[in-house]
């Protein structure tokens, strides 16, 4: 069963259409790319599924519920959370308090003393650091704080922008396995990348956005080898 | 000599601590929402007259009185942010400011109309001995004043770093989007600073009023413009800043009127933000932009 499903969402800035009606499914227990040059509208995407902007047509349905009109502060609670562009942590708070404002919602003090014994084991320097001033984090130890703060509200899928932007290779491939990890104790995974070689390779199904429309779909390494996929995004 | 400047700086010190409680305001409010709520003076003016009006006409006892004047000011407080500045969430600043101002003037007229512009006279609820500690002389009211504020402040500051709602405040001042991702209401989190910020001017109103026991519908707009100043000079947006900030002018201006002029006590105030604002544009506890990318 698809646990999300968008149907002929269409988004507009103002008079400019971002996205222009566009239809994609994500299973449970999958990671899904969805791939696209700058400008694509793979953000804006995001920004409406989790009702951060809304949706000027169609249908978002999340985990059985049309989730089309509910604000983004009631989305993380029902199992969705989103690890935006730009990693955007707290950066006055510590790395403590940022996990702990991923934990908002919840209530039982055990489960979240759990998630975060689970969040400090998959990232130890979060750990080490968790004192520290997530502004004094480095890039690639903020991309860790923003995916575990994600992580803190325990949820059934993750949407995730850009996690290896800005990233040392090194870090890039770090970031992809724990991606791959997480996918494969029970998150579902919606994975917005430029780097469309990293995301394929982990991916089970991807999209292609170009302009605010999606121009091809299907099983990821079937697109991996498909030749305009190659051309336009895979050229080293 | 040295009495005399002691003195002065325990005047001061009550002063500015009646302009951090009002500068604690302008810094919350401007922390979440980004603007600068130029009618949070006047919340002071209606929380003296509400005070007037409990004790001189409903007659109730002065705690009472107190808690009443509390609840209207943050009530108001919230009121003017949802009909007044939530419609402008998304307009450019320059409509925001323009719309505090007009606020501040409407609250102003109100209380014109209703109460006149004929100063009415109150007398201060807070009687208490003056206190003499060696040759220094410290009012009741000083002691008071002194008392309350210390203990709001360190209230205000263990509920915005160990409570939840506090973290929760702090992180929509950080970044809005980022906070309704975490699953924090917004709405209700400007709510509640605009509460806080109006309480906290009622305290101050008390204060104020009980010092000078006079009521007219302008009395905010002083000690809201000086504690705008407080709030910039310490570093608007931070909160250990409006409260050093209030206290730092304070002792200017009590210590400029007692020992250089009175008439010329506003002028150096103004003339120290104006240095402080050269020499760190942030004020003296603005915070950095912290910027990774
Ligand atoms: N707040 C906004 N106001 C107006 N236009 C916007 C806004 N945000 C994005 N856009 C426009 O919408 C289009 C899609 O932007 P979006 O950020 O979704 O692209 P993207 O695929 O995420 O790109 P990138 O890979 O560079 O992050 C772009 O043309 C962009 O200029
Ligand atoms: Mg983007």
């Amino acid at each position: 069963m698809a646990i999300l499903k968008v149907t002929d969402m269409a988004v507009n800035y103002g008079m400019i259409q971002a996205v222009k009606g566009i239809s994609f499914e994500v299973e449970e227990g999958e990671i899904v790319a969805l791939i696209g040059a700058n400008g694509a509208g793979k953000t804006t995407t995001l920004h409406t599924v989790t009702g951060m902007i809304p949706a000027k047509s169609g249908k978002i349905e999340f985990d059985g519920a049309d989730i089309t009109k509910v604000p983004a502060h009631k989305i993380v609670s029902m199992g969705l959370a989103h690890v935006p562009e730009g990693r955007r942590v707290f950066a006055q708070l510590s790395v403590l308090e940022n996990l702990k404002m991923g934990a908002y919602t919840r209530k039982d003090k055990e489960e979240i003393e759990r998630s975060l014994a689970n969040v400090y084991q998959r990232f130890p320097r979060l750990e080490e650091r968790k004192a520290q001033l997530a502004g004094t984090l480095s890039g690639g130890e903020q991309q860790m704080l923003a995916m575990g703060r994600a992580l803190m509200s325990h949820p059934k899928m993750i949407v995730m922008d850009e996690p290896s932007m800005g990233l040392s290779p090194l870090y890039v491939s770090e970031i992809f396995k724990i991606i791959q990890e997480i996918n494969a104790s029970g998150t579902t995974v919606l994975l917005v990348e430029q780097n469309a070689k990293k995301a394929l390779s982990i991916a089970n199904k991807a999209y292609v956005l170009e302009t605010g429309k999606i121009v091809l779909s299907g099983d990821a390494r079937e697109l991996m080898n498909d030749d305009s996929v190659k051309k336009a995004y895979l050229s080293e | 000599m040295l009495t005399s400047i002691l003195e002065q700086l325990i005047n001061g010190l009550r002063t500015g601590s009646i302009y951090a409680l009002i500068a604690l305001g302008y810094t919350m409010v401007y922390g979440i929402a980004k603007m600068i709520n130029f009618a949070h003076g006047d919340i002071i003016m209606v929380g003296a007259y509400t005070l007037y009006i409990g004790i001189a006409l409903l007659h109730l006892p002065v705690i009472p009185a107190m808690i009443l004047t509390a609840v209207v000011c943050s009530v108001l407080g919230v009121l003017i942010e949802k009909i007044a500045y939530k419609p402008l969430r998304k307009a450019p600043p320059l409509a925001v400011l323009i719309t505090a101002i007009g606020m501040s003037y409407f609250l102003q007229s109100m209380a014109l109309l209703i109460f006149s512009s004929t100063p009415i006279p109150f007398k201060s609820v807070i009687n208490l001995e003056t206190v003499q500690i060696g040759s220094v002389h410290i009012s009741g009211i000083t002691i008071i004043t002194l008392l309350v504020t210390t203990i709001t402040m360190v209230a205000l500051t263990l509920f915005i770093n160990k409570t939840r709602a506090g973290s929760a405040m702090r992180a929509v001042s950080e970044d809005r989007g980022a906070a309704e991702l975490m699953g924090i209401n917004v709405n209700k989190t400007i709510s509640m600073t605009f509460a806080i910020g109006s309480a906290l001017a009622a305290v101050a109103g008390i204060l104020y009023i009980c010092q000078y026991q006079s009521l007219r519908p302008t009395l905010g707009a002083l000690p809201g413009i000086k504690a705008f100043v407080a709030a910039v000079l310490g570093g608007i947006g931070s909160v250990p800043g409006a409260m050093l900030g209030g206290i730092v002018l304070g002792i200017i201006e009590s210590l400029a009127k007692a020992y250089i002029s009175t008439e010329l006590a506003d002028a150096i105030v103004f003339g120290v933000l104006v240095i402080v604002l050269l020499v760190r544009p942030a004020g003296l506890l603005g915070k950095k932009k912290l910027v990774k990318v």
